[in-house]
């Protein structure tokens, strides 16, 4: 596996000044200018370095468990008349794809000389993700967490705390990503020096969004490789995954980009109804406008206050979508359909039911697409799942049919 | 000429510079306040627009934003209640807000709304140079507003340099890397004080984050034309049944009269 450096003549790939199309940037205040130009001139750099490609490869191989397995889904292929496989991003070490990204991240952060790692987490798994690498690597480790999704997400508080981190509860705003992610930035502003902030998703300001992307890139080297030796090709006609900040997504379509026969489907969460007031479905509802330090399609009022979203899935409970996805709803290179709370809930259900694999709510999200997508029998399809449903245990029993 | 010229040409030493948000603590407290300020000894008003996540605030601010915000806050309320300030308040006045409204708003229709009511200067903490200087100077300038940029401990010469060569009215020094209203000894910055003084920018320069009291204004007056107090003052009048007095009394302590 190796990290793609070459998008040189891309019109999906990140600009020299960090914008996808018109979507991206670095909208930062002047207090964290030092830290992200720091990131922005070394980057790339360190990124291309032959010893950390190395040291990342053998992580995600021996630590992580990559390559995942790409799983022909037999039982849910007959269901769809299709062919179906699964990307098992469940099956890493801490449970989500989440893991390939904050690898990545901290030894750029020890090549960086940071000793001091935060983090924010929605659904908890990012969070996970990084107090493993900090314990990993030795590192103090703080994560913001919006404290409505300490509430839903109990396991994944307790598993951050035992790996040693420190869980710092949002409680302004909604008290959901939206808000984990601007504590997050405070705590990065008031320590500027020794502090590394492993952003957890591909938005935020450049480069955040392409770094997290390029980590996250190994998802679709793997499948294009794996798909070429279970079926002769390496392109699917379809490439699905849910979508929130977006990393999943990315990494999942990032080797498709460019290649416009393969199709990419971007699933929002959709909550009780894109309409009804109790949704993240962005590119729905939003309109051009500035989160995080980046330019994105972002859901506000007509007085540009961010809007409070709604999702089951705490991973999908965002205002905003990264920059590249912005940039591929605009360019109509994918598709955006959104799911709702109950579509996605019986998505992982039937996933249960038919393979003996629980999803994650996100990963159901994409999932509960697949009856409305226009499939052919010969169709390949492949689903990134994205994680597994272990940490949504309450919520599923609570809204299970007896 | 723009009244924060005015001001810095008349007035070298201890300006004094009151961060209020608008709407706070009551929807149809902005002029009140701004009138009180004036009154009492503000040499220069900092008005906050209000949003609903404000990155470089802590949580007073940010708690002040949300009130507004639920008091019924919105940049077309704020415009109206400008409608016609200039014929009570003379000091000047600068807006303060994140990027996402005035975008929202229309950064043009937003600059020409300035000029319309007698705002004089603007502060985006999240609008960085490049986008300003290339998508938005020609609509500040041609409207007569200074954008004024600010500067950290952490801002090199050579970027302090080029934020002087861009901003207009005066440079805002952050005295310490953080957010507002937090708690850091301002002895520590003394270095950086003193080396933002010995670069003799061509703006006036105000020190603010952490200034809450006369010793902490007096302090930043040694080193800067003046300073910007806002989390204390936000918390001053936060429960005040009495504006006008609390504002008296806030602004005789901080000047020491």
């Amino acid at each position: 596996m190796e990290i793609a450096l070459n998008t040189k003549g891309s019109r999906y790939h990140v600009d020299d000044k960090g914008y996808y199309g018109r979507f991206g940037g670095a909208y930062i205040p002047e207090m964290l200018f030092p830290n992200v130009d720091e990131l922005q001139q070394q980057y790339l750099k360190i990124l291309s370095d032959p010893s950390f490609q190395q040291e990342f490869e053998d992580l995600l191989r021996d630590y992580v468990g990559r390559p995942s397995p790409l799983y022909f889904a037999k039982r849910l292929s007959e269901h769809y008349q299709a062919k179906i496989y699964l990307k098992r991003e469940d099956l890493n070490h801490t449970g989500a794809h989440k893991v390939n990204n904050t690898i990545g991240q901290i030894l750029l952060a020890k090549r960086l000389g940071k000793h001091r790692i935060i983090a924010e987490t929605g659904a908890g798994q990012h969070g996970v993700a990084t107090a493993t690498v900090c314990a990993l690597m030795g590192m103090e480790c703080v994560v913001y967490m919006g404290s409505i999704d300490i509430e839903r997400q109990a396991p994944n508080v307790s598993r951050m705390q035992m790996l040693g981190a420190t869980v710092v509860p949002a409680t302004s705003g909604s008290k959901t990503l939206k808000d984990a992610t601007n504590e997050a930035i405070r705590d990065w502003i008031n320590n500027p020096v020794d502090t590394h902030y492993i952003l957890g998703t591909a938005a935020g300001p450049h480069p955040y969004p392409d770094m997290v992307a390029r980590f996250q890139s190994v998802i679709s080297e793997e499948i294009r490789r794996q798909l070429q030796e279970k079926t002769g090709s390496p392109d699917p006609d379809y490439v699905v995954a849910c979508i929130g900040g977006g990393s999943n997504a990315a990494g999942a379509y990032y080797h498709y980009l460019d290649n416009e026969k393969v199709k990419l489907v971007a699933v929002e969460a959709g909550g009780k109804g894109v309409h009804s007031g109790f949704s993240a479905a962005t590119t729905q509802l939003g309109e051009i406008g500035i989160i995080h330090a980046s330019k994105t399609l972002l859901m506000q009022t007509d007085d540009g206050q961010i809007v409070e979203p709604h999702s089951i899935s705490a991973g999908l409970d965002y205002p905003g979508i990264g920059p590249l996805h912005a940039h591929l709803y605009e360019t109509k290179r994918a598709v955006f359909l959104n799911t709702t709370d109950e579509e996605a809930l019986a998505a992982g259900y039937q996933l249960s039911r038919l393979e003996g694999i629980i999803p994650a709510l996100e990963s159901a999200h994409a999932l509960a697409k697949l009856k409305d997508l226009p499939l052919n029998p010969d169709d390949v399809v492949v689903v990134c799942l994205s994680g597994r449903g272990d940490k949504d245990l309450g919520t599923y029993i609570k809204h299970m049919q007896p | 000429m723009n009244r924060i010229d005015k001001l810095f040409a008349e007035k070298k030493d201890n300006v004094l510079n009151i961060y209020c948000t608008a709407g706070f603590p009551n929807l149809e407290d902005t002029l009140p306040v701004m009138t009180a300020l004036q009154t009492h000894g503000a040499d220069l008003i900092e008005l906050g627009m209000p949003f609903s996540d404000p990155l470089a605030d802590g949580p007073v601010i940010q708690d002040s934003s949300t009130r507004a915000l639920h008091n019924g806050m919105s940049l077309h309320k704020l415009f109206e209640q400008l409608q016609g300030f200039r014929n009570k308040i003379q000091v000047p006045v600068i807006l303060m807000g994140y990027i996402n409204p005035v975008l929202r708003y229309g950064v043009e229709a937003f600059c020409e709304k300035c000029a319309e009511v007698g705002v004089d200067g603007v502060i985006l903490p999240d609008l960085p140079m490049d986008e300003y200087e290339t998508d938005y100077k020609p609509v500040f300038e041609k409207n007569g507003l200074h954008l004024i940029f600010l500067v950290t401990p952490e801002t090199s010469e050579a970027r302090i340099r080029r934020i002087d060569n861009l901003s207009k009215g005066f440079v805002y020094a952050v005295s310490s890397s953080s957010t507002t209203g937090k708690d850091k000894n301002m002895g520590d910055q003394q270095a950086y004080f003193e080396k933002l003084k010995a670069l003799q920018l061509q703006n006036p320069v105000l020190i603010g984050f952490g200034i809450k009291d006369k010793a902490t204004f007096d302090a930043a007056c040694n080193y800067s034309n003046g300073a910007i107090i806002g989390t204390a003052f936000i918390k001053a009048i936060a429960d005040s049944s009495d504006i006008d007095n609390t504002i008296a009394a806030f602004i005789a302590q901080v000047k020491g009269n």
